[in-house]
């Protein structure tokens, strides 16, 4: 076993791991932050996206020694802190982002590295369905998540 | 995922001796390979090591005749330097049309060439702008670094370290995305270099390759038109539930015009 710490959603925490455990194994299983979900084996669905150091990662595919030192950003560390929902998380309720809701938590945090990634650049819908690539949805058919998208980029100020 | 031990050195004398201690040893980069790999079980390595650590392997470098990049960029660097931007703007062009933004935050040049996947994008690059890979022992052309289907020049333990792309005088990267992976079905890469024209085929077959008689054409006349009459035989080519030779030798042709166009 290796002591993993590393910090998530500004709060320094730490954990014993195996090598083999993934991020989002340690993250669902050791801190119960199961927000992060896990849609495939493949890498491919993006269900389980965090960010790491600022940056969109899928959690399935890192190991949890790999983020240590480092900081993490799951679904859990976005909302304001008197709980109502962030901007991006208001747009896709308001938008009808999601249906089942399973690979929401993953397309909002695409969302908000789409919208850091692009400062002053036009977030139009061939952006966003570009940068969106890593993301698969089952139920939505991804008009609504776009459209969300673009909205909460907006109140976000951009 | 079979049980491994793990570890991060920070040299690269350290990393190759792992290696060479470990019983099945495996190196790690950005894992968008490797950990699929390891969640299929398809290896079991008793060790696997991390390069994250390894100076030398890290960053980008640009001076007026060639642009260098570690072993350990990832594509969403390579996609967002400035300074690759500027000189080969279509390498960055190419980093930037590699799987989607989480896999190049991860994924790696180094991990991308060593793994050789047929339908991967660097080859093109690497092979059409005559690139050199620098590994942790010798200096290796492109074209004899790529010998075939997932495999390369690398001997077990030697580390790819960095790549030197020579600046070309002009180059386009033109590919088909396969749908849902973004993979290559197939992708062309044609550059004016100091040597001449190049044309490189990723996607298409077992490895990249170039197109001599592409190259012959547009020596003489550098236009789309020039090319339009050259089919490359379907024999040798790649057949899979995405595409069928005969469709792959096509696009050849198809990506070629359209990356000659952007630059004629
Ligand atoms: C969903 C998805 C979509 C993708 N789409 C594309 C695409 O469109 N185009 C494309 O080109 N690629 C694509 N990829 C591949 C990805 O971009 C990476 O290039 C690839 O996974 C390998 O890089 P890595 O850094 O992740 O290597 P790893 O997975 O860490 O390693 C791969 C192999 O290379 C070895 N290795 C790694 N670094 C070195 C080194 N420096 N020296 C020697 N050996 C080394 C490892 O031991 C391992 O065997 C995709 C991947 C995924 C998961
Ligand atoms: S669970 Fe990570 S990509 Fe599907
Ligand atoms: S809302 Fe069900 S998978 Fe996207």
């Amino acid at each position: 076993m290796i002591k993993v710490a590393l910090t998530v959603n500004g709060t320094e925490q730490s954990a014993e791991v195996e090598p083999r455990t993934l991020l989002v194994e340690m993250l669902r299983d050791k801190l119960g932050l199961t927000g992060t979900h896990v849609g495939c084996d493949t890498s491919q669905c993006g269900a389980c996206t965090v960010h790491l150091d600022g940056r969109s990662i899928k959690a399935c595919t890192i190991l949890a020694v790999q983020a240590a030192g480092r900081n993490v950003t799951t679904i859990e560390g976005i909302a304001n802190a008197d709980g109502t929902l962030h901007p991006m998380q208001a747009a896709f309720r308001e938008h009808h982002g999601l249906q089942c809701g399973f690979c929401t938590p993953g397309m909002v945090m695409s969302a908000l590295a789409l919208v850091e990634r692009n400062v002053g650049k036009a977030i139009d819908e061939t952006t966003i369905r570009h940068e969106l690539e890593g993301n698969l949805c089952r139920c939505t058919g991804y008009h609504g998540i776009v459209q969300a998208i673009a909205a909460g980029a907006k109140a976000m100020g951009r | 995922m079979y049980a491994f031990d793990y570890q991060r050195p920070n040299a690269l004398a350290e990393a190759a001796k792992l290696f060479g201690d470990g019983e099945d040893a495996s190196y790690i980069a950005g894992g968008q390979t490797i950990i699929p790999t390891l969640k299929q079980r398809l290896r079991r390595p008793s060790v696997v090591i991390d390069l994250g650590a390894i100076p030398e392997m890290q960053g980008i470098t640009v001076s007026a005749a060639t642009v260098t990049i570690g072993a350990m960029t990832c594509h969403a660097d390579v996609a967002a330097s400035a300074d690759v931007r500027r000189a080969i703007p279509a390498l960055a062009a190419l980093a930037a049309l590699i799987g989607d933004p989480q896999v190049r935050n991860r994924g790696t040049l180094g991990g991308s060439i060593a793994n050789n996947d047929p339908a991967a994008d660097y080859p093109a690059a690497l092979v059409g702008l005559g690139a050199t890979v620098h590994t942790s022992q010798r200096q290796i052309g492109a074209e004899e670094f790529f010998t075939g289907m997932f495999e390369t020049a690398l001997q077990p333990g030697e580390l790819v370290v960095k790549v030197v792309f020579p600046v070309p005088k002009r180059a386009a990267y033109k590919k088909l995305c396969n749908p849902a992976s973004r993979y290559a079905v197939v992708g062309v890469m044609v550059a004016e270099t100091a040597s001449g024209i190049r044309v490189a085929v990723t996607g298409a077959g077992p490895s990249v390759f170039r197109v001599p008689a592409m190259e012959a054409a547009l020596t003489t006349s550098f236009a789309a038109d020039a090319i339009k009459r050259i089919a490359v035989p379907a024999a040798d080519l790649n057949g899979d539930m995405h595409a069928t030779p005969e469709y792959r030798a096509h696009l050849i042709g198809v990506m070629a015009a359209r990356a000659v166009a952007e630059i004629a």
